[in-house]
């Protein structure tokens, strides 16, 4: 269980927003999530990473105090999602990929309606508009409907309705699909003033790119927690098979050449290079400079390449007997 | 030199008041696969639609596997594939049926061999007799996938095939189109994610209708004359305050355990960043120089347009 210290943020127990003890959640004879435990500290970017299918949204209806487990218990900022789940509800913040925002109505009027529905008095819902617009950049935005902004604009008002009750904690669920580079990054640059404020912040995400900007990773696989750490931590650990980058003449003649070798365990064209996970590094250096002299094709390197999250993450769910050690 | 199969010149396209393709020129060669990249709004799903021949242009000229790109739309459609985030599947009909039935709307007689090869390819055979509408996202975008490739598409053009799709199937459809180069079918592609515009032979950064640059994913780096530094500090939220001081220092990016610097010389920054933390007894952990990603260059890219 040495791996176990992974998934508990180092913060006292009293500074951990979400705690969660041996949940598990049963649909009939289905184990949606199966007996897992992790915390999240105040003020952390915590990213809970899962295939379709793992066990990621119900943990999050649980969390969010909509779904009751089957077993164990959650706290989360403060309240048992047990008994508490009204509670739970006025203390966190939610935005999912699909932004709810009413598109007929303006930026300001969507403001108001969710200071509305989090129970906000008039007079909180006008001292926290002029905050949530400067914080988004929406200022001179106010007026014009929520159909007319961009995907971006969009995102960033749906981030500031979600958090206008100043929750504890917020839930992302996908917040950036399909949004461009740039506002994705500027996104990330408005998620990190939150966190700075000391809101906690739990994202989901399928795009590992995203993951990087988080503090700390969990890994959830049929239903239970199989790696954690951060992104640099889930690299070191978590070793997968060598990845050799290769640049050469004629690289889909390679590739196919490649292909047929047993020590070759997954390739394909990236660019004009070719990446190839192999079981050694210098078994198959060798074999490559070997097989491509033989057939007089010019190599101009072969160079090990540092795993990426993505790499990390299929290496760790197509190993099953890997995450049953854990 | 590889045979060119897509030339377009001067291709305008106004949608009333809005002009989404400004005075276009482009040239796309047998066997690549070229990524169109840029901010939303950029015009790049006009662009592909223009060169799918769904829409026609205001202006310009050009060919698409020889054929005019004006007067033989018939001819373009049925020698290109075709697949967008909107790609209407027929969730009321089987894998199998689904094939046969744009086999059917593409004219192709003799489908069954064909339907059997794409289901191998995208791994969807023990899957075939599935209502769509069962399928996973990940199986429905690979079924869509082999729906536009019923009539062997010597190019096929894909509008962010890969939005909102898990990372394990993200994989597996990465690992079929390099599959469709090997088999030398031009991929034309646009994504939001620009770790995938990596795996392009060639990147085109399109901003207002027109392309900024176009060259290989590695040379397109040659853009950024400033230098990245990874920087991973012992307190990752103070030394983030603190170097947004520093005035050398360009931009800066907090990832999760790490900051990401662009400065103009990392020689002579480096001091000043270690005088700004040590004198607060922050740390450095490590730091190097990185070779700029795709984003760095957007970024870039985008400011000066």
């Amino acid at each position: 269980m040495s791996h176990y210290k992974k998934f508990l943020s180092d913060k006292p127990m009293s500074e951990n927003v979400i705690i969660v003890n041996n949940l598990s959640k049963k649909f009939g004879s289905f184990t949606a999530v199966d007996n897992i435990s992790f915390s999240v500290a105040e003020g952390e970017i915590f990213g809970f990473l899962g295939a379709n299918g793992a066990g990621k949204s119900t943990t999050i209806r649980i969390l969010c105090g909509l779904l009751s487990p089957s077993s164990g218990s959650a706290v989360v900022a403060g309240y048992d999602v047990n008994h508490q789940a009204e509670l739970v509800k006025t203390r966190i913040g939610y935005m999912s990929q699909k932004f709810s925002l009413y598109e007929d109505l303006t930026v300001k009027e969507n403001i108001i309606f969710y200071g509305g529905i989090y129970g906000l008095s008039n007079a909180q819902i006008e001292e926290r508009m002029g905050w949530i617009v400067e914080m988004t950049g929406l200022s001179g935005s106010e007026n014009r409907l929520t159909r007319e902004l961009a995907v971006g604009w969009k995102q960033r008002l749906a981030l500031g309705c979600a958090v206008i009750h100043q929750p504890r904690i917020v839930f992302l669920d996908e917040p950036t699909s399909g949004v461009d580079p740039v506002f994705r990054k500027n996104f990330w640059e408005l998620i990190n003033q939150f966190s700075e404020q000391g809101t906690t912040i739990f994202v989901t995400t399928h795009y590992l790119d995203e993951a990087e900007y988080c503090n700390r990773l969990m890994l959830i696989h049929r239903g239970r927690i199989i790696a954690g750490g951060s992104p640099g931590e889930l690299k070191e650990i978590y070793i997968t098979n060598p990845i050799l980058e290769i640049e050469c003449d004629s690289a889909l003649e390679v590739l196919e050449i490649l292909q047929k070798e047993e020590w070759v365990i997954e390739s394909s064209i990236f660019g004009t290079y070719l990446h190839i996970m192999v079981r050694d590094e210098l078994e198959a250096k060798h074999k490559i400079k070997k097989i491509l002299s033989e057939k007089s094709i010019n190599l101009k390197r072969v160079d090990k390449i540092t795993p990426g999250l993505e790499d990390v993450f299929i290496s760790l769910i197509e190993k099953p007997e890997q995450s049953d050690r854990l | 030199m590889p045979e060119v199969i897509i030339e377009v010149q001067g291709l305008k396209k106004s949608f009333g008041e809005v002009s989404a393709v400004r005075g276009l020129d482009l040239t796309i060669f047998q066997g690549e696969m070229f990524g169109i990249i840029g901010p939303d709004g950029a015009g790049k799903t006009t662009l592909i639609r223009l060169l799918c021949g769904v829409l026609e242009p205001d202006e310009g000229s050009g060919r698409i596997l020889g054929y005019d790109l004006i007067k033989e739309i018939k001819e373009i459609k049925s020698s290109i594939g075709y697949f967008s985030q909107r790609f209407s599947l027929y969730g009321d009909l089987t894998v199998d049926e689904n094939i046969e039935f744009f086999a059917e709307i593409h004219e192709v007689s003799d489908y069954q061999p064909r339907r059997e090869r794409l289901l191998e390819f995208t791994r969807l055979k023990p899957f075939r007799e599935r209502l769509a509408e069962k399928l996973s996202g990940g199986m429905r975008q690979k079924l869509a996938l082999a729906c536009s490739l019923v009539h062997t598409p010597k190019i096929i053009f894909l509008d962010e095939p890969t939005t909102g799709v898990d990372p394990v199937s993200r994989r597996d459809f990465w690992k079929i189109l390099s599959e469709l180069v090997q088999e030398g079918i031009a991929i034309v592609l646009t994504t939001p994610y620009l770790d995938e515009a990596e795996r392009c032979t060639r990147v085109g950064f399109m901003n207002q209708g027109k392309f900024m640059a176009i060259d290989s994913p590695r040379k397109i780096k040659n853009f950024i004359e400033d230098k990245v530094i990874e920087l991973v500090p012992d307190e990752i939220r103070r030394a983030y305050k603190l170097l947004k001081q520093v005035p050398e220092i360009k931009e800066l990016q907090a990832l999760g355990d790490k900051l990401n610097l662009l400065v103009k010389d990392e020689q002579e920054v480096m001091p000043r960043i270690y005088q700004s933390l040590e004198k607060e007894g922050l740390k450095i952990k490590s730091w190097r120089v990185i070779t700029p990603s795709l984003e760095n260059v957007f970024v870039a890219l985008q400011k000066i347009s």
